[in-house]
């Protein structure tokens, strides 16, 4: 059986190894920046057309409300999920093979969370007035409504990306300090002296750091279950029909759990071959994310069809109407691949010689994200199109190139944060490679010994 | 008599834990065995066996800011709905549990990041200045231990940390 890692790789080699990465990454790290850099240049161009011309540049008018922008919000509030279950959940299971990949997962987090908060406002169309929904006392009177699932997310989702940055530096302090000793220096010595704190890794120093990353860790996970918990809220509390549904939160937490997967496995692939990581990130461990992420596919495919029966046995009318409508009306062919996309295309990933096949792994991890993405389109439009009330029928609005330049362009913006991230930042966590090997080569060094023993 | 600094290197652990254990068992005069320090590349914690159960109280400073968030977030909104008194409120209660509670809650969590985070600093001592007996070596792949003790005990503990193999040994006068 292939191993997660060597237990033969010097410490110094790994030290050596990513900190490599720091300074001389395959080219292709240079072409996916360019391309992320021009993706971000469309954005900005739809985005100041729509400021001067108006929400309607988007092709937004009632009862699109939300449009693209609140969908590929809760795309990437979704992928937000991965950092969490890999940082947080499978550290407290003990799961020592998350060790050479959380960082990366912590880091998609952040960027994830960073690139949503823009659609909030961008969604606004008067993105100057955005403070309006500040809680503060001031002389308009006007407060926002704190019994709305819209503030709850506000709220939510400001503790999450407050808590995964914190999560992710505590979690980088130990690596700074090995950056700021081994570089020469310069700007990147002053910035690594600066944020390890002095760390010097007494016995003082790790026993604290062990309690905080467990504390903060187990506070994130129920976090991570409120935030999407709490943007299910937006739509689940609602009378409107498709989103009225009990089985909402868990839905969507399921969902986040997979295209946060998938976007791993996505990730894992690119930066395993720019920053040649080939000996960190090894197939061993990316098989295991691979059948994690097979797993929680059949999870949402479950919970999809739960809600399909619920809404279709309820003999709520309106609701029936709106999934008759997704499933035959102008969004069926995007419904279909959502349902193809996210249920049989993961099918895949059941076969073996699939899970550690990178190519045909590259291609599964991009159609099921196209497929997650998808299906928060398909959440948030159908429903605006077919509401309860007669004039909301037959609303059919499809989204102008504004809106599209502008989710495009979230993904140049977030690959943009991301590699900038990896080439600044240790993106696999040296000291806790360290550890996996060490403790490996030790339970090597204890089953040889008593395998002598026995004989 | 002036207490001086000592740092010895380590290739492994177990020459560390030996030296250790034997400073510990010896009884050396002008040396306090919790004026010892290990410094590692990893968290190593089968070392307190060896040096004994020395305290982490971050978790305290996790319960007061989670408490204390919870609190805050709940009586803020509260505060801020119960000014709402002059508006009309169509017969809804003026202070909402529920919705309350929800914000509550992320402001539980809230606190409890944030005073973890504190209580890591306060309780690690950080941040720091880096100590003058310090090897960039213990943030690659050796162990130190660093030694703190009156200058007439220096020679004993430098034989024991000898015995045990150190790959080399640092040594500067005290504070």
């Amino acid at each position: 059986m292939e191993k997660d890692i060597r237990e033969d790789i010097a410490w110094a080699q790994i030290n050596k190894d990513v900190l490599g990465s720091l300074e001389a990454p395959r080219p292709l790290y240079w072409v996916i920046l360019l391309a992320a850099i021009a993706m971000i240049g469309v954005a900005v161009g739809c985005e100041i057309y729509q400021y001067q011309v108006g929400i309607g540049a988007a092709n937004m008018n009632n009862p699109h409300a939300w449009g693209l922008y609140i969908s590929t919000f809760i795309f990437w509030i979704g992928m937000s999920h991965s950092g969490t279950l890999l940082s947080a959940i499978l550290h407290l299971m003990h799961a020592d093979w998350r060790k050479p990949i959380y960082r990366f997962a912590e880091a998609m987090t952040t960027f994830s969370l960073m690139t949503a908060g823009l659609f909030v406002m961008i969604h606004l169309g008067r993105l100057w007035q955005f403070y309006y929904s500040l809680p503060y006392p001031d002389e308009r009177g006007l407060w926002p409504n704190f019994q709305s699932p819209l503030l709850w997310d506000a709220m939510a989702i400001f503790t999450y990306l407050s808590s995964s940055i914190i999560f992710l530096y505590v979690g980088m302090i130990p690596d700074l300090a090995i950056c700021r000793d081994s570089m020469h220096p310069g700007w990147r010595k002053k910035l690594y002296s600066l944020l390890s704190l002095g760390w010097e890794g007494t016995d003082r120093q790790w026993r604290n750091f062990r309690v905080t990353y467990l504390m903060i860790a187990c506070f994130l996970i129920p976090l991570a279950v409120s935030v999407h918990s709490i943007v299910a809220a937006d739509f689940a509390m609602s009378q409107q029909p498709g989103w009225h549904v009990t089985s909402f939160p868990p839905y969507f937490v399921a969902g986040a759990l997979y295209s946060g997967c998938s976007g791993i496995i996505t990730l894992f692939i690119i930066l395993r071959y720019v920053f040649k990581f080939e000996e960190y990130m090894t197939l061993s461990i990316l098989k295991k994310i691979v059948r994690l992420t097979f797993a929680i596919a059949m999870v949402w495919t479950y919970l999809n069809a739960v809600e399909f029966a619920s809404v279709w046995y309820s003999h709520d009318q309106p609701s029936k109407d709106v999934l008759i409508q997704k499933a035959s009306g102008t969004y069926a062919p995007f419904w279909w691949g959502m349902i193809f996309c996210g249920s049989i295309v993961p099918l895949t990933l059941a076969f073996k010689r699939a899970q550690t096949n990178i190519p045909v792994l590259f291609a599964v991890s991009l159609l099921v994200n196209l497929g997650m993405w998808l299906e928060r389109w398909m959440i948030v439009a159908p429903t605006f199109s077919h509401g309860i009330y007669p004039w909301t029928w037959d609303h059919d609005q499809w989204p102008s190139f504004v809106q599209w330049g502008i989710v495009f362009g979230s993904f140049g913006w977030f690959v943009l944060l991301f590699m900038v991230f990896c080439k600044v930042f240790p993106s696999v966590s040296m000291y806790e490679v360290k550890e996996m090997v060490y403790h490996r080569s030790l339970h090597l060094k204890k089953s040889g010994a008593a395998g002598r023993g026995a004989h | 008599m002036g207490q001086r600094h000592i740092l010895a290197l380590f290739n492994n652990f177990e020459n560390a834990e030996a030296a250790i254990y034997e400073l510990r068992a010896a009884d050396i005069k002008g040396f306090n065995f919790d004026d010892l320090t290990l410094k590692s590349p990893i968290e190593h914690h089968e070392v307190e066996d060896i040096l004994g159960q020395r305290s982490a109280k971050v978790h305290w400073f996790t319960l007061v800011g989670a408490l204390l968030g919870g609190l805050l977030g709940f009586f803020l909104i509260s505060g801020a709905q119960a000014n709402f008194y002059a508006q009309m409120k169509g017969g809804k209660p003026i202070v909402p549990l529920p919705p309350n509670f929800m914000l509550a809650y992320e402001m539980f969590i809230l606190g409890g990041v944030c005073l973890s985070v504190l209580g890591f600093l306060i309780c690690a001592g950080l941040p720091a200045k880096r100590s003058s007996l310090y090897s960039a070596k213990v943030s690659e792949d050796q162990i130190g231990v660093l030694v703190k003790a009156d200058e007439s005990a220096m020679a004993k503990i430098k034989g024991v940390l000898l015995n045990h193999e150190a790959l080399e040994i640092q040594e500067e006068a005290g504070k």
